[in-house]
């Protein structure tokens, strides 16, 4: 027998080794990586900063001088959070149920050209176009802003009081509330089948919820156009109560003499209510309402009464049990 | 024999560095400030949703041995099982911490006044004596049997874990559904398993 392999073909046992762990550590890198990246594909990462909100929405004209405060508690003396995060933590069900890719999945939502029909029982119903709607005096209102998940903000709106439209319209004396209702289109909002909750969102309030001075029609936040994310063109905003009652990019606004149907009625009767004041002794079934987390603070802060406007709007339920009605 | 002791040694080194690669992303996105608007709510969901996946990987070894004879597996599941636990635990921290205040007082008023809490937490302190008598020398003391018997444990607290999860979301429920019906399926292996064991053997 001859012998033909060289030595120097022979692997030293030394490189060998190298090379088997060579090969380890990089198979170890490579499935750490394939870890990461599935990681990063479910948990995208969320900068605060880098999207610009978006909005089609036409811009309100301001005026140059911020008007005096018409009202108690139009002018909160709280720090207004930063407009990102009030633009990068949203609740708009039809185009994500998750709170940090609204402004994403919202950003090509079309808003013009926008009618607000105005109907039901009122002497002059009419179909507004948001031009005009947007010629109606505008007022910043930096309001206190308390979702129902536990979380709240301060939130610098602009807009009008609901009130000045509706006496455009004129309600008929057995007008005693009004309902409202989102837009809703499936081809813009493909998510809105998956929301788990009936769609369009409707919602409604009591007419002299509606009347108040503080309940708003809003077009913009920070002196600019409504960001998509936050209900352009036109929204609602009733401070003392949850955030869910604040529908967004409005279409329909009916008078009834019946309470109307809500959104999140509906979806649980025992957890939303159709008042859904901010109320710290009125627990939701599965959490507490006594205390919020500001957003931007790490501690919680107990929650106000009316969410701080009880001086306003208290004399509304005067003889209400709150804990029936909640 | 050494290589193998190398091969198993090695691949514990590589289940370890995996599991801990979502909390080094995580401590990356925090110090990028790119853990969103509400950070806080962000880890609690984050450790919570780990928590249940090492959970639901641990109760996988079993079926995946039997099924498809990986007998090797079991050799991991320990490590995974502590894993559970570990992000058991930094979810339960960042929850005392930041929503609770550090107050041990709240902690407690809020298990009792809040049942998808007080799920979560019996699922949590269910971990606990898992993870005591996760050692050899406390399997020994134990006994197979009685270490057997507390360890089915797993099965309770990993149903309380997935409810604590379906309670807190409003309306979209797909994540805890989903972690529900990966549940049934694994703890349904088991119930069928052992059917399948109680038959009696066909005489030919």
């Amino acid at each position: 027998m001859k012998n033909d392999i060289k030595p120097s073909e022979i692997t030293p046992e030394a490189t060998y080794h190298n090379r088997r762990a060579f090969m380890k550590v990089g198979f170890a890198a490579g499935a750490a990586v394939l870890t990461g990246a599935v990681y990063r594909h479910f948990n995208p990462t969320l900068p605060v900063a880098d999207v610009a909100a978006s909005s089609t929405a036409p811009a309100a004209v301001l005026p140059s001088e911020p008007n005096p405060p018409v009202v108690g508690g139009a002018r909160t003396l709280l720090v207004p959070n930063t407009f990102e995060e009030i633009t990068h933590y949203n609740n708009y069900y039809e185009f994500s149920t998750n709170k940090s890719a609204v402004a994403k999945a919202a950003g090509q939502f079309i808003t013009t050209p926008w009618v607000v029909e105005v109907s039901g029982l009122v002497s002059k119903p009419h179909a507004f176009d948001m031009m005009d709607l947007l010629k109606i005096e505008q007022e910043e209102r930096i309001y206190r802003h308390r979702c129902v998940e536990g979380w709240s903000m301060v939130i610098p709106w602009q807009g009008f009081p609901l009130k000045k439209l509706l006496d455009l319209v004129q309600p008929l004396g057995t007008a005693k509330y009004v309902a409202f209702e989102t837009y809703y289109d499936k081809a813009q909002m493909p998510s809105g089948k998956y929301a788990g909750i009936e769609l369009p969102y409707v919602e409604g309030l009591r007419l002299d919820e509606a009347m108040h001075p503080l309940t708003i029609l809003a077009t913009g936040l920070y002196g600019k156009p409504m960001p998509n994310q936050n209900g352009a063109p036109i929204r609602l905003v009733v401070p003392w109560k949850y955030g869910f009652k604040g529908i967004k990019s409005i279409v329909k606004i009916t008078l009834t003499d019946t309470q109307p149907p809500t959104t999140w009625n509906k979806a649980a009767a025992d957890e939303y209510g159709f008042y859904s004041n901010v109320n710290p002794n009125v627990d939701h079934p599965r959490w507490s309402q006594a205390d919020e987390q500001r957003i931007g603070e790490y501690k919680r802060q107990p929650t106000l009464m009316f969410n701080g406007y009880a001086d306003e709007v208290a004399s509304l339920y005067s003889g209400m049990d709150l804990k029936q009605n909640f | 024999m050494r290589t193998a002791q190398q091969t198993l040694w090695f691949n514990k080194v590589l289940v370890f560095i995996n599991a801990l690669v979502p909390l080094c992303m995580l401590a990356w996105d925090g110090m990028h400030r790119q853990l969103g608007v509400n950070p806080v709510e962000f880890l609690t969901r984050i450790f919570g949703v780990l928590t249940l996946m090492f959970i639901l990987i641990t109760l996988a070894i079993t079926p995946l041995r039997k099924q498809f004879g990986w007998g090797f597996l079991i050799k991991y599941r320990r490590m995974l099982g502590l894993f559970a636990f570990f992000y058991g635990c930094l979810h339960l921290i960042t929850y005392i911490g930041f929503d609770r205040s550090w107050s041990l007082s709240s902690t407690i008023s809020d298990v009792i006044k809040r049942p998808f809490i007080a799920f979560g937490m019996a699922s949590f302190l269910m971990l606990i004596p898992l993870a005591i008598t996760s050692t050899d020398k406390m399997l020994h003391r134990l006994g197979a049997k009685r270490w057997l018997k507390l360890h089915k444990l797993i099965y309770i607290l990993a149903m309380a874990g997935v409810v604590h999860f379906y309670m807190i979301v409003k309306s979209d429920v797909f994540y805890p559904v989903l972690f529900g019906v990966v549940l049934a399926i694994l703890l349904g292996y088991r119930v069928y398993a052992h059917g399948q064991k109680a038959l009696p053997k066909k005489k030919n």
